[in-house]
């Protein structure tokens, strides 16, 4: 098998309860701000949630934004950030005639991919309809002709690609809560395999739209609670009591490495390795011994042991069971490894579902820069149940090396995911 | 609903559906698709929201009826001259 193109993100574009951009959002993950605030949705009343801010009429159209969804919208917002971020700047919404590329002329646009993980698309929109037309007594000639376009799994990726003039392939990669890894291995891989010359791969969630979620996590048992909205999101902390849903989304700009070095791109990080597999073993429950085999492999993939790792962001829920499930497999796999550090991002934003796992990433790259790990916050008292070694708390610290993160998401139906991400090195 | 009425119900009902357009000088006599950007979802959408805020059920046979704002007038009036004018402001659009 001939070797693989080396693979570098050249780009970041995100929005996250707590910053609407790279530098914002580490800013805050460093000073211990929590995205998480007060939330009401229908049927389901009072609750609370990570909610974006970003400015929506800054790359789309207002006809765009109601024809779409909030989930395209996220994607939009991430999508052209991104390639700001790389550098391939696509000029503001409305600047070229419609059907007309705005990615620049470095890459041609059929030769441009996005890959939009996503938990699951669509209740949002279903619900509304049918909330909609309960009014009109199920008279379905109310229904709106939008649903369909709007419900189908590729909207995120396809708006990209409808706002962008995007020709080449744009689909989304349903993985439960490991999607977000999902979509930024995807466009690796296409990139490995030739099909593309630019991805933009990540995740995106419009969850905290849909009440059903909450419902359902409620059911479950699952849903956090808390009087201050900051603190509700605690994994690992004894008095964890559940999710904060979230919405968000981030998109990495991926390149081929010679491709990068020849436009003289900043690089971000290189893809080291990946792993996706299945626990084969409940709906709902996750497994550690899923877990742990997920990154291992994704560890043999980049070719580096547990050792050589320097940050493990966790996907740690904030759920009784699953924060400890995942802790034993952390235990087993780095439990050994004295300079390997331990952290959660969900601890400040909540659970952003299908861009949990690219929104967590993204916020642990600046570490190749400033040399430090972000904290968990929230945790008061550390469940001894999930006390893994070098698990960082409350503030910030200083790595005593800082050259590789692992990112782990996981999902329903026992999907497991796990992204090695390096300093990119000549 | 008077015949200016009709045309501002109209009026009201577009800048729901195509926001970013600019309705301040239509022309009643030319048709609405060659002075802003309405494609056919667009006008489906107006159709609709014909019916959920008035009540009215435009027949696909009848939608040519509707290009211009005169035709809009010609053909709404008569169905609307006994219904109140009340803006699609902050009416659901779907």
């Amino acid at each position: 098998m001939p070797s693989l193109a080396r693979i570098v993100i050249t780009g970041v574009g995100l929005s996250s309860p707590n910053g609407d951009d790279l530098p914002q959002f580490r800013r805050n993950l460093l000073n211990g701000v929590s995205g998480v605030e007060k939330y009401s949705i229908r049927h389901v009343g009072e609750t609370l949630a990570g909610v974006c801010h970003f400015d929506t009429l800054r790359h789309q159209g207002r006809k765009e934004v109601r024809r779409g969804t909030r989930a395209g919208s996220i994607a939009v917002w991430c999508a052209n950030e991104a390639l700001a971020d790389a550098g391939l700047t696509p000029g503001p919404a409305g600047s070229a005639p419609a059907g007309t590329p705005r990615t620049g002329t470095r890459y041609s646009p059929t030769r441009i991919g996005v890959y939009t993980g996503i938990t699951e698309h669509g209740n949002v929109e279903t619900e509304h309809q049918i909330h909609e037309v309960a009014q009109y007594g199920f008279d379905l000639s109310f229904w709106s002709l939008h649903h369909n376009p709007r419900t189908v799994a590729n909207n995120p990726a396809g708006e990209v690609s409808l706002n962008l003039g995007i020709r080449g392939p744009a689909y989304s990669l349903g993985g439960a809560c490991a999607a977000g890894n999902l979509g930024l291995i995807h466009g690796v891989q296409m990139l490995q395999l030739g099909l593309v010359d630019l991805a933009l791969g990540g995740g995106v969630s419009e969850s905290i739209h849909t009440f059903g979620i909450f419902a359902s996590f409620r059911a479950q048992g699952a849903l956090a609670r808390h009087d201050d909205t900051t603190q509700a999101s605690r994994p690992f902390d004894l008095s964890r009591n559940g999710i904060v849903v979230a919405e968000g989304g981030c998109l990495f700009a991926l390149e081929r490495l010679d491709d990068a070095l020849a436009r003289g791109a900043r690089i971000h990080g290189e893809v080291l390795g990946y792993n996706v597999n299945s626990d084969g073993t409940d709906f709902v429950l996750p497994d550690s011994a899923g877990q742990e085999a997920c990154m291992q492999g994704a560890l043999a993939h980049a070719g580096l042991a547990a050792e050589d790792i320097d940050v493990v962001n966790t996907h740690a829920t904030s759920t009784q069971s699953g924060d400890i499930i995942e802790a034993e497999a952390i235990a087993k796999v780095f439990g050994s490894a004295p300079r390997t550090f331990v952290n959660n991002t969900k601890s400040f934003i909540g659970h952003a579902m299908g861009a949990a796992g690219a929104l967590e990433l993204a916020g642990n790259l600046p570490t190749f820069q400033d040399g430090l790990v972000h904290p968990t916050i929230n945790v008061d008292a550390l469940d001894p149940a999930c006390a893994v070694r070098n698990l960082v708390l409350h503030e910030p610290m200083r790595l005593p090396r800082s050259e590789t993160v692992l990112n782990m998401s996981f999902g329903m139906l026992g999907i497991n995911s796990a992204v090695v991400v390096g300093r990119y090195k000549p | 609903m008077t015949q200016d009425e009709v045309i501002i119900a109209i009026k009201d009902i577009i800048a729901q559906i195509a926001p970013d357009e600019d309705l301040t000088n239509l022309e009643m006599d030319v048709r609405l698709r060659e002075q802003i950007e309405l494609d056919s979802m667009d006008f489906l959408d107006i159709v609709m929201e014909l019916r959920k805020l008035y009540g009215v059920q435009v027949p696909e046979k009848d939608y040519m009826e509707l290009a211009t704002l005169a035709g809009c007038v010609k053909y709404l009036h008569p169905l609307l001259e006994k219904k109140p004018l009340h803006c699609a402001q902050g009416a659901p659009i779907s």
